[in-house]
């Protein structure tokens, strides 16, 4: 049996047993099942809402076929456990793409509707859940069903964002849109402090179809919230010939020593990759992959946290409130944990479709911590004192401590979404922050 | 050139990955399998995946009456074939077949039997082609009994010998004979066992068959380490094996 991890590998979970899913003609029994059940896909939710201490994980990723797929009108229907890499390699030679992706393709595309995923265009094109059609729904109450924004609204709203606790999408049916060629034309401009990101931002947010900066979160004083915008669009480039890259791995199973990601670590390689071009403008025309995977090419990164994993604090607040990114980065500097990667968006005014999704207008900060036990978590706590004053709200897909007063405020719909549970479904996540909930673990 | 490639036992996992790879190059694909709605999944994904034409065709191998139907169908509809893999398996369990007949029966009958007896459909009609490919899937468990699976192990053994001299016939004819022995490789087979390092993905194993399919070798062995692995099982002395808890 392989290992069902979450990405953050925080905290530590097992599943009782673990059914793995071949085919949609061959659903589950859930009367078999004497556990609370939970679909599991590539293991990429970086919180516990993919893990199901004492639970069934249903390993969804042999539902990997393509069902249909309309060339010229660019819509694909698949199961729920293709990966986004497999549909882009397959819609690439046909001139679609993907209308909305995360920093990852190696996200199944259940888990990406179940989490509503967000990207680099969400300022143009909303959140996964907006280019989503249609999809099947396996519940355990009422066997197939299908939704859609025509037929059992309600339950498609419920399901995205919905963090799996729906029931077991069996597959889905997708918008793509189209390209040109495989190619984005990018630039990278250093910004000097949170004041010129936001200017660079709404200058950039009209013409540019994707944003998204990088933070150094090292420097304090004058410096902090410095670091590099990207931008970019399709290239009108255009070209048949798509590379084949296969991403470089860590020795499987090894974790990086712990004195890897320190502060001066940290704070060289920031100091290198923030001066890494000369002049404060560089541009490029990149193949797609670099562009919006650049961490896909270390295959198990998370491992470079350590023994004891990582947390991911991703946060929104209204665009009128962004003072609250710098108050929650000078919390950090003025902590004793080290910030390893954070990235900085302005989410546009795309509404997302789902119950509880995430992606809302106004400023988005995501921002990965080595684990290093209580001090962690307490720095964690003190961003959801300035995220609440702040009326913003948690990720919850990134999520793997908040407590259950702490998501209620942010997520006021989950009484109503509530209603839409599978009554065999649970997960560590919903447990923790809805702790009334039946199931295993408790 | 679009190769024309029969699959038996399509729906098995390391078939669906070997299609794939044939599909991405635009091949005419022939699958054979028991269940008709995975077949339809598995036509339908291949169909997008580039194949340029897929069959299919419902059958259990363990009637053999239609054996040569099926094969003499795969030949007619293209005018031939350039490629055919047997992929249907399955993996018994130990015990039930050393306390059942019928269940020792039963894993012969798929494992062997109904291989051997599409071997020798498909080498009439290879034969009188004078070219193309036939590969077969047999395992690493083929190379040594192992107290834990000697009745698929044994199996294995003898799919090994008979393709070693169906290769022999075959080969004045111009007609490949291609033994893949695969170690411990995750699919709906072995889904029930507990695995470790050794474990190949089923993609890794699929694109292996491929890959010996479209350039032959005698034996493969995927990953290429089982080798060296099973020459160091097969080496050990009977009496250091035996005290192994193999």
């Amino acid at each position: 049996m392989r290992l069902y991890t979450s990405w953050g590998r925080y905290p530590p979970s097992n599943p009782a047993e673990v059914l793995p899913l071949s085919w949609v003609s061959e659903p589950p029994d859930f009367d078999q099942c004497s556990h609370p059940v939970l679909a599991y896909g590539k293991g990429r939710s970086y919180g516990d809402c993919c893990l199901n201490n004492g639970g069934a994980l249903l390993d969804t990723s042999g539902l990997d076929r393509f069902i249909r797929f309309d060339a010229d009108r660019g819509i694909l229907r698949c199961e729920a456990g293709v990966t986004l890499q497999s549909a882009l390699r397959m819609i690439l030679p046909a001139n679609w793409f993907l209308p909305v992706t995360p920093g990852t393709q190696f996200v199944t595309v259940g888990g990406a509707i179940a989490n509503d995923v967000h990207g680099k265009n969400h300022h143009k094109e909303g959140s996964f859940g907006c280019h989503v059609l249609s999809f099947e729904l396996l519940r355990s109450d009422r066997g197939r069903v299908l939704c859609s924004r025509e037929h059992n609204k309600d339950l498609f709203e419920a399901t995205v964002g919905g963090l799996g606790l729906t029931g077991l999408i069996l597959w889905a049916e997708l918008k793509l849109k189209r390209i040109c060629g495989v190619y984005i034309d990018s630039e990278q401009i250093r910004f000097k402090d949170l004041e010129e990101f936001f200017e660079l931002a709404a200058a950039s947010d009209e013409s540019y179809e994707y944003t998204v900066a990088w933070l150094d979160c090292a420097p304090t004083g004058k410096r902090l919230g410095r670091g590099i915008l990207t931008r970019g669009n399709h290239s009108n480039t255009r070209t048949s010939n798509i590379p084949v890259k296969r991403a470089s791995s860590l020795v499987r199973g090894l974790n990086a020593p712990e004195i890897l990601i320190s502060r001066p670590t940290i704070r060289a390689f920031n100091w290198m990759y923030f001066h890494g071009h000369f002049r404060r403008i560089a541009t490029s025309t990149v193949y797609f992959e670099n562009f919006f995977y650049p961490l896909d090419r270390v295959a198990d990164w998370n491992r470079l946290h350590g023994r004891r994993g990582f947390l991911q604090y991703q946060f929104v607040v209204p665009y009128e409130k962004r003072e609250a990114v710098r108050e929650v980065l000078q919390l950090t500097a003025d902590s004793r944990e080290v910030c390893a990667l954070s990235v900085l968006k302005v989410f546009g005014a795309v509404h997302s479709v789902g119950l509880l999704s995430f992606p809302r207008p106004g400023v988005t900060l995501a921002m990965d911590f080595p684990f290093r036990g209580p001090s962690t978590l307490d720095l964690c706590e003190r961003f959801d004192e300035v995220v609440k004053r702040n009326a913003g709200v948690v990720y919850p897909a990134k999520d793997a401590r908040m407590s259950s007063e702490t998501f209620q405020t942010y997520y006021p719909g989950w009484t109503k979404f509530s209603e839409f549970l599978d009554p065999r479904f649970g997960s560590d996540f919903w447990r923790r922050v809805v702790p009334t909930t039946r199931g295993a673990g408790t | 050139m679009t190769r024309r490639v029969l699959i038996l036992g399509a729906t098995s996992g390391i078939a669906r990955e070997t299609s794939r790879c044939f599909a991405a190059e635009h091949a005419k694909l022939f699958l054979v399998a028991r269940d008709q709605e995975k077949l339809a999944a598995s036509a339908d994904d291949l169909r997008i995946r580039g194949a340029e034409s897929v069959e299919t065709f419902q059958a259990d191998f363990t009637d053999y009456s239609e054996h040569s139907v099926i094969i003499e169908r795969a030949f007619s509809i293209w005018g031939g074939l350039d490629g055919a893999l047997i992929a249907h398996g399955s993996l018994p369990d130990q015990l039930s077949a050393e306390r059942d007949f019928a269940a020792l029966r039963r894993a012969i009958e798929t494992n062997y039997f109904s291989v051997v007896s599409l071997l020798m459909e498909l080498a009439k009609l290879f034969e009188a082609q004078r070219n193309g490919v036939i590969a077969v899937m047999g395992s690493v468990a083929g190379d040594r009994g192992r107290r834990s699976n000697y009745v698929y192990g044994s199996t294995k053994a003898a799919v090994a010998t008979f393709a070693a001299g169906l290769r022999a016939r075959l080969a004045p004819a111009g007609v490949q004979v291609v033994l893949v022995k695969p170690g411990w490789v995750s699919t709906p087979m072995t889904e029930h066992l507990r695995q470790n390092f050794l474990f190949a993905s089923s993609e890794q194993a699929g694109r292996g068959v491929y890959k010996s399919m479209i350039s032959p070798r005698a034996v493969i062995y995927l990953p290429w380490y089982w080798r060296w692995v099973m020459a160091i099982i097969r080496s050990l002395p009977e009496p250091t094996f035996a005290k192994l808890n193999l």
